[in-house]
């Protein structure tokens, strides 16, 4: 009897909802059974609100089932679900689902596709087909190619990537580095995640090729500790790509050399800023930097360093395949090429869509995400992470570009969009913006450090009805300080979902709330 | 997960694991809470000594990281997020629940469980999220987390 290819992600969101419950149901069965299966575990494709999504090989087609509960693998198995039998959870062929077809799939394409850590795969799938076509262009080219691209960085700062790279490959050093940011802080943001567990080897070929361009033999990933299943996969794939020579000295007798060594943060938000990020991975209390010197000059260990964020870096892969000028073809004005947006929070269908700048929030929450899961309207939109403005349900024509954001006092970042539902009350929201930059600050300079927790006071002041007016003009006041005078964007921009709040929400001051924690 | 107490000939094979390399105290120190759960004070001296740092080094570092703690925890620890994805769909309601139900505050515990918050397990498309000793668990409503809680036998 033929085997029968059964796909189970090995992913953090189904597995938070029962996929290893499911893929031991399913092996168990099939051999009380007798059937003969290859269990097969790979990404996530990213439509989370159907997760647990279990697929089956039937005729080349995968035909999907989703939010899969392991109590229906006996009744999934009797409905003939091995040949694609009809059964209430079935959903057809996976590349006949409209949220996944209607992506412009450029970066996550392999994530679900591929069975997550088998370089043979990976290979099938054009695996390290850029990173040999970079050594034939040649440095240059390759950040020719990035810079005619447009990208520009994913995690949320929007520098041009080139450019960085640019600077790095121009920098006196005898060492250079490349540092991946995998310290997916904001909340409402799971795309590195997606892609670290989804394609390891993916992430791996971007960091290669960043080295080759700029001339650094060391590349570091800076993992966050709350996400241990992507720490496992990245080192078995890290593992791997060491043991077949895809990594370390002469790789594949290209004469590049390149190493990948895994650090985990340890809990810090902050982390997540670049230069925060440097001093954690040299081993020290994640404390922002001064900046100049910029990273690209005087990086790690004090030498010039590529920092980039995750996607930033499996962007690469493609553009090299593609060209820099067939991913500037999606996008708007200087905002080229995708984003993954992570449709998060109080939202029917969550997950990630991947697709070109200049895409509304209401097409991405209506279309995509169906509105909220509660299915009361939405109240307000933060996009962008905790230091992203809130946005009412009036701005959500606003195209999804990062111009266009900045014009309206919001971020896109790293594309995290959270929905609430009308229940929300936004003073508590501006409230816990000021309560978690007081946590997470790294404490360096003051008007972070002492004017996040002045804030909470100012909001508490303002909801308890204490001179309302002269409490609002203050908390105005120290928004503006914090903006213009901290180092980083944890104090910088903490004031945007505040003035958010004062600007679209104001009517909730008046309203009583609860304190957090 | 199962621990053992601090003891130093197995923190000294932990740091020579890192080739004793001082900018690998992070990592060292996540090595430490993976074995001995937390990171006593002779744990701290040890690592100045071996690592060539001054212990204010060292305790700057284990204190400024939320991961690291220098008291036991309980047998299992429970972290809700607190996120706003999370917010969006009950986390504070859930984190109530999860202090009543336990009977413990937030950043405490007893020698059964140990309650912190935590800010985002990147798993905002299946919120509420919690993590429970590692694992993250998503779609958490009060009775899910209450059968969470008591398949761990660690319920009050």
């Amino acid at each position: 009897m033929a085997t029968t290819k059964i796909y189970v992600p090995r992913e953090t969101a189904a597995i938070s909802v029962g996929a290893d419950d499911i893929a031991i149901a399913i092996a168990r069965h099939a051999k009380e059974t007798g059937a003969n299966i290859e269990l097969i575990r790979n990404g996530s494709w990213g439509a989370t609100w159907l997760e647990p999504l279990v697929e089956v090989l039937v005729d080349d087609k995968r035909i999907a089932y989703g939010n899969v509960e392991a109590s229906d693998v006996p009744a999934l198995f009797s409905a003939g679900f091995l040949s694609g039998g009809e059964h209430a959870r079935r959903l057809g062929p996976i590349n006949e689902i409209p949220y996944l077809i209607n992506q412009d799939r450029w970066t996550f394409w392999r994530c679900g596709l591929v069975e997550q850590l088998s370089l043979d795969d990976f290979r099938m799938h054009q695996g390290f087909k850029a990173f040999e076509k970079a050594i034939e262009m040649g440095p240059e080219s390759v950040i020719e190619a990035v810079k005619t691209s447009g990208l520009r960085g994913r995690g949320g700062a929007g520098f041009p990537a080139g450019i960085k790279w640019q600077t790095v490959a121009d920098a006196e050093g005898d060492r250079k580095y490349v540092a991946c940011n995998a310290d997916e802080g904001d909340s409402g943001t799971f795309s590195d995640r997606i892609l670290m567990e989804g394609d390891p080897f993916g992430l791996l070929e971007g960091m290669m090729i960043a080295g080759y361009a700029v001339g650094a033999s060391r590349g570091y990933v800076y993992l966050r500790s709350e996400y241990p299943l992507t720490h496992s996969i990245l080192t078995r794939a890290i593992a791997a790509a060491h043991e077949s020579g895809w990594l370390g000295d002469n790789i594949q007798g290209s004469g590049f050399d390149f190493d990948v060594e895994l650090h985990l943060g340890a809990g810090s938000y902050v982390c997540g800023e670049e230069t925060a990020m440097l001093e954690s991975l040299e081993g020290k209390q994640g404390i922002v930097r001064y900046k100049p010197p910029l990273p690209a000059i005087e990086g790690l260990f004090g030498k010039p360093t590529v920092v980039n964020n995750v996607v930033t870096l499996a962007s690469v892969a493609n553009i090299v395949n593609l060209g820099g000028e067939k991913y500037a073809s999606f996008g708007v004005d200087r905002s080229k090429g995708t984003l993954a947006f992570q449709l998060a929070g109080n939202v029917k269908r969550g997950g990630l869509v991947e697709k070109g700048f200049g895409i509304t929030l209401r097409e991405l929450i209506d279309d995509w995400g169906g509105g909220t899961a509660s299915g009361r309207p939405v109240k307000a939109v933060q996009v962008g992470g905790p230091l992203g403005a809130y946005l009412p349900a009036e701005q959500l024509d606003t195209p999804l570009d990062y111009e266009a954001f900045i014009n309206i006092g919001a971020m896109v970042g790293h594309g995290g969009i959270v929905v609430f539902d009308d229940r929300v009350n936004m003073a508590q929201q501006a409230r816990f913006a000021m309560q978690f930059c007081a946590i997470e600050s790294c404490g360096k300079c003051t008007p972070c450090r002492v004017g996040s927790t002045r804030g909470v006071e100012v909001i508490d002041r303002i909801v308890a009805g204490e001179d309302r007016e002269g409490n609002y003009d203050l908390l105005v006041e120290l928004c503006d300080t914090m903006e213009d005078a901290s180092l980083c964007a944890m104090g910088g921009m903490t004031p945007y979902p505040v003035r958010s709040v004062l600007k679209y929400f104001a009517e909730d001051f008046s309203s009583a709330v609860g304190a957090d924690e | 997960m199962t621990h053992e107490p601090y003891n130093k000939q197995t923190a000294s094979e932990i740091i020579a694991g890192f080739d004793a390399r001082p900018e690998m105290l992070v990592q060292v120190l996540h090595a430490f809470m993976q074995r001995f759960a937390w990171i006593p004070e002779d744990a701290i001296r040890q690592l100045a000594d071996e690592l060539n740092l001054s212990r204010a080094e060292v305790h700057g570092v284990v204190s400024y990281y939320h991961d690291f703690r220098t008291a036991p925890p309980g047998r299992h620890i429970v972290k809700i997020c607190q996120a706003e994805a999370c917010q969006a769909m009950g986390s504070r309601e859930l984190s109530a629940h999860a202090v009543a139900s336990l009977g413990v505050d937030m950043h405490s515990g007893n020698e059964d469980v140990t309650l912190e918050p935590v800010y985002c397990l990147g798993n905002c498309a299946c919120s509420p999220a919690i993590m429970v000793d590692g694992k993250t668990y998503g779609r958490v409503s009060t009775g899910r987390f209450d059968d969470i809680v008591a398949s761990l036998g660690a319920s009050s």
